[in-house]
C-alpha cells in the first residue's frame, strides 16, 4: 500500500490529495511566524475530527487520481497494409490521424488502402478533396467499393458563395480567408467546412481530407483550434479522420502521425543499378517509407520506427 | 353498428382558415366571381357579427373597416376536402364521402381496436384538429342519425343506440334539407336548383304547420303525412325519428396530397416563403401521417407575378401540365429539378429524395437551400405543394452492421456541402465504359444498406502490394517538352514550378485512341517519367495529344 501524501499549492493554498488513507502532514497554523519561527521536523498528526472537517470543507470538488476515469484505448482499425498496421496497431477510431510526406511519397496510396479496408469493412467513407486530385480509374482498383464512398472536390464556387462573400454575411473563417474560387485558401475553406458538416452528420467510418496538393504555408494557416474542434467532434465516434499532407500541420491534436519519405533513394539505386530499368521494373514494385512520429496509442513515448511497403500499378496484375 | 360522421361547419371559411392560421381571429369574408360582380360566397362568425352576410357585393362589404376579404380558392377547398378523408380513413376503411364537408365512417370491429365509442370520437375530433380543421363529430347507430347530429350538435356527441329520436329532437328542422344539399357540388347546376326549390317549399310548408324542430316533425301521423308531403315527408320524418337505415357507399379516398395557397401580396424574399412553405410542409405531412406514408417526391410550383406585360388570362397559373413535367424529367439527374414554363409565370422545382421520409422541417431545409441555389426571379404569387406519396422505408437494424449515416442527416448535409461547393461536385463516382481519360461521371451518393458479402470480410490486411495511386491536375498542365535525339530530355512548366526538371527516367509511350468514329475522338502517347525535383524524385504521368497537339502533365503517381 502505498503512502499517502496531503500537500498544500503554495500558489493558491489549494491541497492536492493523491491517497487519501493517511496524512503525514498537516499544517494548520492560523499565522505563518509560528511555521518560520522554529524549524521543526514533519510531525504526523493524526485527527481524524480536523481531517472528517477540513475533508468536508475543502475536499468536496476534488476527485482523487485513483478514481479519475481512465481513457480507453481507442478501437484500431485495418489500414489496409499488412506492414503498416503491423508497425502501427491501424487506424484509431474517433481520433485524428496525420499522413504526410512529399509527393510521390505513397500518401494516396496509403490513403486508397484505407479507404478500401473501410468500404470493405461495409463502412461509409467520404474524402473531401481539396485539390480535386483523386483519380476515380485508380479508386476503382484500389478495390474501393464506389457506392459507399462519398467525393466532396473543392475548387468550385457558387453564386451563393459569392454573393454571401461580398456582403460579408459568412462569419465563419471572414477574416482567415480571403481569396476566389480557384486560390489553394478558397480550397481550403471550402475543405474545413465541408469537414464540420460530415463531421456533424456522422454515421462515416472513416473521413478523410486530402490537404495533399496544398502549400504548406496555406495549410498551416489552419488554426490549432480548428483541428482541435475536429479531434472533440470525432471523439466517442467510431469515425477514422485522416489527413492527408505535405507536412505535419495538427500538432499535438493528431493522435497518429505517420510520415512517408521520398522515394528518390530507391530509384536512385534502380538507375545506378540498371541505368535503363523497364517501365514495370518500377512502377510494379514502389518501395514505400513510413515512420511513426507520433503515436498517442499507448502511455509511453513516442518513437520512430521505420516500415517498408510496396505498391505497383493496377495493370500490373 | 356504429357509424360516425365528421363534419365541418362553414366548409368554405374552414378551409382558408386551414391555410390562414392567422385569420381565425378576424373577420372574415369570403368572396367569389369575376369583377366587377364579386359578392360575398361565405363569412366567420365575427363578420356574420358585424353586419356582412352572404350574397353581399364586394363593395358592400369593403365598408367594413375590420373584414378581411379573401377570395374563394377552390384547391384550398379541395385540400380540406381531402385533409377530411384522410382523417377519417386513419380510423376505418369504409368511409362515405357524404358531401364536400361530411364523411360518414362506418366504425364496425374498430372498438377492438381504437377504444370505447367515445374515445374513437374525441380522438376523430383531435384527428381533425391536428389537421387544421375544427370539426364536428358524432356516433349513432346509423349513417343518417350521425350525419344529423354531426350538423345539428357542436363537438363531439355520441348517441345511444336506441335513442336517437330523443337526441335528435331538439335540432330545428333545415338541418334535415342542409344534410340533403352535401352531394350537390358533383350534381348538375340544373338539378342543384330543382333539389334546392323543392326544398324551400318543404321547408316553408313544415313551417306554415308549425313544425320547427325534429321532435314535431316526428311526432306527426305518418299515413296523414304521406298523403299531402308523399314519400319525401315519410324520408323525412323517418330521418327525424333516426330510424332511417342504409348501407355506406364506401369510397377510396385518392392518394392526392397538395397543399396551395394564393397569396394577397406577391412574396419576393424566400424568408417570407419559407414560413409559408413550413405550413403548408406540415399540413402534407399531417395528412400522410394519418395516412401512414412518406414521401419521396416533393414538386414545389411557384405562381410568379406577370412581368412581362403577357395577358394574365392567356395562361394559367396552377399545377404543371404534363409537357412541363417532362421537361423537368429530361434535365440530368441532379436532386431537385426545375423549370419555367413558356411565358415565365410558374416556377417548379423538384426535390428528389433518395428513401421515403416525412420530417417538415427537413423538407423546409431541402427546399430552402435548394431555392437559394435556383431563385425564382420574379415575385411570387402562388405557391402550390404536391407530394408523391411512398411506403415507409423498413429496415431491420443489426448491433453489428457498420456505421452508416442517418439517411435524413445525410440528405440535409449533401445539401449543404452542394450548396459550398456545387450540386456537379459532390456524390459517388460511377466509371463510365470508356478508355477516355476522366471517363467517370458523378452521381448521387446513395449508401447501400447492406454490406457486400462478396467481398473478403477478414479484418486483417493481406500482404500484397497496394495499388499505386494516381493523383490527377485539373486542368491538366501545359508544359515544354524538349527533346534531344528524340528522347524526353526536360520538362517544364510555367503554371507549376514544381513541374519541372530534367527527365531522370522515362517508361513509354504508351498509345491510346477511341471515338474515332465521333466527333470527340481523342488519341494521345502516354509516358510515366521521373523529374528531379526539390522535395525529391517525383513521378509524372505525361501525355501528348495527338490530335489536338501539345503536351501536358496528367497527374504525380503518389
Amino acid at each position: 500500500m502505498s503512502s499517502a501524501v496531503f500537500s498544500t499549492s503554495a500558489a493558491q493554498s489549494r491541497p492536492f490529495v493523491f491517497d487519501g488513507e493517511e496524512v503525514i502532514e498537516v499544517c494548520p497554523k492560523a499565522s505563518g511566524e509560528e511555521f518560520f519561527g522554529e524549524a521543526r521536523p514533519p510531525q504526523r498528526v493524526v485527527s481524524e475530527s480536523f481531517l472528517g472537517a477540513f475533508k468536508d470543507s475543502r475536499l468536496a470538488g476534488v476527485t482523487p487520481a485513483s478514481r479519475l476515469a481512465v481513457r480507453l484505448t481507442p478501437e484500431m482499425v485495418s489500414s489496409g497494409i499488412a506492414a503498416l498496421d503491423a508497425l502501427t496497431g491501424g487506424l484509431p477510431r474517433g481520433c485524428l490521424t496525420e499522413i504526410c510526406g512529399p509527393a510521390s511519397s505513397g500518401r494516396t496510396t496509403l490513403l486508397l488502402s484505407a479507404l478500401a479496408a473501410a468500404t470493405g469493412r461495409g463502412e461509409c467513407c467520404a474524402v473531401v478533396d481539396a485539390g480535386d486530385a483523386l483519380d476515380p480509374q485508380c479508386v476503382a482498383d484500389a478495390g474501393i467499393e464506389l457506392d459507399r464512398l462519398l467525393w466532396v472536390r473543392c475548387g468550385e464556387d457558387t453564386p451563393q458563395n459569392n454573393s454571401m462573400r461580398k456582403t460579408g454575411s459568412d462569419t465563419e473563417n471572414k477574416n482567415f480567408f480571403k481569396s476566389d474560387s480557384h486560390d489553394p485558401e478558397h480550397r481550403l475553406e471550402q475543405l474545413l467546412r465541408v469537414t464540420d458538416l460530415l463531421l456533424e452528420s456522422g454515421g462515416f467510418g472513416l473521413i478523410a481530407l486530402d490537404l495533399g496538393d496544398l502549400p504548406p504555408q496555406t495549410t498551416r494557416r489552419i488554426p490549432l483550434t480548428t483541428w482541435f474542434r475536429f479531434r472533440r467532434a470525432v471523439e466517442h465516434t467510431p469515425t477514422v479522420l485522416l489527413a492527408v499532407e505535405r507536412q505535419s500541420i495538427a500538432g499535438s491534436c493528431s493522435s497518429l502521425l505517420i510520415k512517408l519519405g521520398s522515394q528518390a533513394p530507391g530509384i536512385r539505386q534502380l538507375m545506378t543499378t540498371q541505368p535503363a530499368p523497364t517501365h514495370a521494373q518500377l512502377l510494379t514494385e514502389l518501395k514505400i517509407t513510413a515512420e511513426i512520429v507520433r503515436s498517442r496509442m499507448e502511455r509511453k513515448p513516442a518513437r520512430s520506427a521505420e516500415v517498408i511497403f510496396s505498391s505497383k500499378t493496377a495493370w500490373a496484375g | 353498428m356504429p357509424f360516425a360522421c365528421i363534419f365541418v361547419p362553414n366548409f368554405t371559411v374552414a378551409a382558408v382558415f386551414r391555410a390562414e392560421f392567422e385569420l381565425r381571429a378576424r373577420a372574415v369574408a369570403i368572396f367569389e366571381g369575376k369583377p366587377p360582380l364579386e359578392k360575398v360566397f361565405a363569412v366567420n362568425d365575427n363578420a356574420g357579427r358585424a353586419g356582412i352576410a352572404p350574397g353581399m357585393t364586394k363593395a358592400q362589404a369593403e365598408l367594413c373597416s375590420e373584414l378581411t376579404l379573401y377570395p374563394r380558392s377552390l384547391l384550398q377547398e379541395s385540400a380540406a376536402h381531402a385533409a377530411l378523408l384522410d382523417c377519417a380513413q386513419s380510423f376505418s376503411p369504409c368511409v362515405e364521402d357524404a358531401a364536400a364537408d361530411t364523411a360518414i365512417l362506418d366504425l364496425a370491429g374498430m372498438e377492438s381496436l381504437f377504444g370505447t365509442l367515445p374515445e374513437i370520437a374525441h380522438d376523430l375530433f383531435r384527428c381533425g384538429a391536428d389537421l387544421g380543421l375544427d370539426v364536428n363529430v358524432s356516433v349513432a347507430s346509423n349513417p343518417d342519425a350521425a350525419m344529423l347530429a354531426a350538423r345539428g350538435f357542436p363537438g363531439v356527441t355520441v348517441i345511444p343506440s336506441g335513442k336517437e329520436a330523443e337526441c335528435l329532437g331538439s335540432l330545428p328542422i333545415h338541418v334535415l334539407f342542409a344534410a340533403g344539399s352535401g352531394n350537390q357540388q358533383t350534381k348538375g347546376k340544373e338539378k342543384k336548383s330543382d333539389q334546392e326549390k323543392e326544398a324551400i317549399r318543404l321547408l316553408e310548408t313544415l313551417e306554415r304547420w308549425g313544425v320547427r324542430d325534429l321532435r314535431a316533425l316526428a311526432a306527426l301521423p305518418q299515413v296523414a303525412l304521406s298523403e299531402r308531403l308523399g314519400q319525401e315527408g315519410l324520408r323525412l320524418q323517418g330521418l327525424a325519428r333516426g330510424s332511417a337505415s342504409r348501407t355506406l357507399v364506401p369510397v377510396e379516398a385518392p392518394a392526392i396530397f397538395e397543399e396551395a395557397v394564393e397569396l394577397e401580396f406577391p412574396i419576393v424574399l424566400l424568408e417570407p416563403l419559407a414560413f409559408l412553405l413550413n405550413r403548408l410542409l406540415e399540413q402534407i405531412c399531417a395528412r400522410l401521417a394519418v395516412r401512414a406514408l412518406n414521401t419521396q417526391e416533393l414538386r414545389l410550383t411557384l405562381g410568379l407575378q406577370n412581368l412581362t406585360g403577357v395577358d394574365p388570362e392567356s395562361d394559367t397559373v396552377g399545377i404543371p401540365g404534363e409537357s412541363d413535367v417532362s421537361h423537368g424529367a429530361a434535365e440530368a439527374e441532379s436532386p431537385a429539378q426545375h423549370f419555367v414554363s413558356g411565358r415565365q409565370r410558374k416556377f417548379c422545382r423538384i426535390l428528389r429524395l433518395p428513401l421515403p421520409m416525412l420530417d417538415p422541417k427537413l423538407f423546409l431545409k431541402l427546399l430552402q437551400l435548394d431555392l437559394n441555389a435556383h431563385p425564382p426571379g420574379a415575385p411570387i404569387t402562388k405557391i402550390h405543394l404536391i407530394a408523391e406519396p411512398a411506403r415507409p422505408r423498413s429496415a431491420q437494424g443489426g448491433l453489428f452492421l457498420p456505421p452508416s449515416p442517418e439517411p435524413e442527416k445525410l440528405e440535409l448535409t449533401l445539401a449543404r456541402i452542394a450548396r459550398l461547393v456545387g450540386e456537379a461536385r459532390v456524390g459517388s463516382m460511377e466509371l463510365l465504359d470508356t478508355h477516355r481519360a476522366e471517363g467517370f461521371r458523378m452521381r448521387r451518393f446513395v449508401p447501400g444498406t447492406q454490406p457486400n458479402l462478396s467481398r473478403k470480410t477478414s479484418e486483417a490486411a493481406e500482404d500484397k502490394p497496394a495499388v499505386a495511386a494516381l493523383r490527377m491536375f485539373r486542368p491538366t498542365l501545359r508544359v515544354t517538352v524538349t527533346l534531344e535525339n528524340g528522347e524526353l530530355a526536360r520538362v517544364s512548366c510555367t503554371k507549376k514550378k514544381e513541374v519541372q526538371g530534367t527527365v531522370l527516367w522515362k517508361a513509354g509511350p504508351w498509345r491510346s485512341s477511341g471515338d474515332w468514329w465521333d466527333r470527340e475522338a481523342w488519341a494521345r502517347d502516354e509516358w510515366d517519367i521521373a523529374l528531379q525535383s526539390t522535395d525529391g524524385v517525383v513521378l509524372y504521368r505525361l501525355v501528348h495529344d495527338l490530335l489536338g497537339g501539345g503536351w501536358f502533365v496528367e497527374g504525380t503517381y503518389d
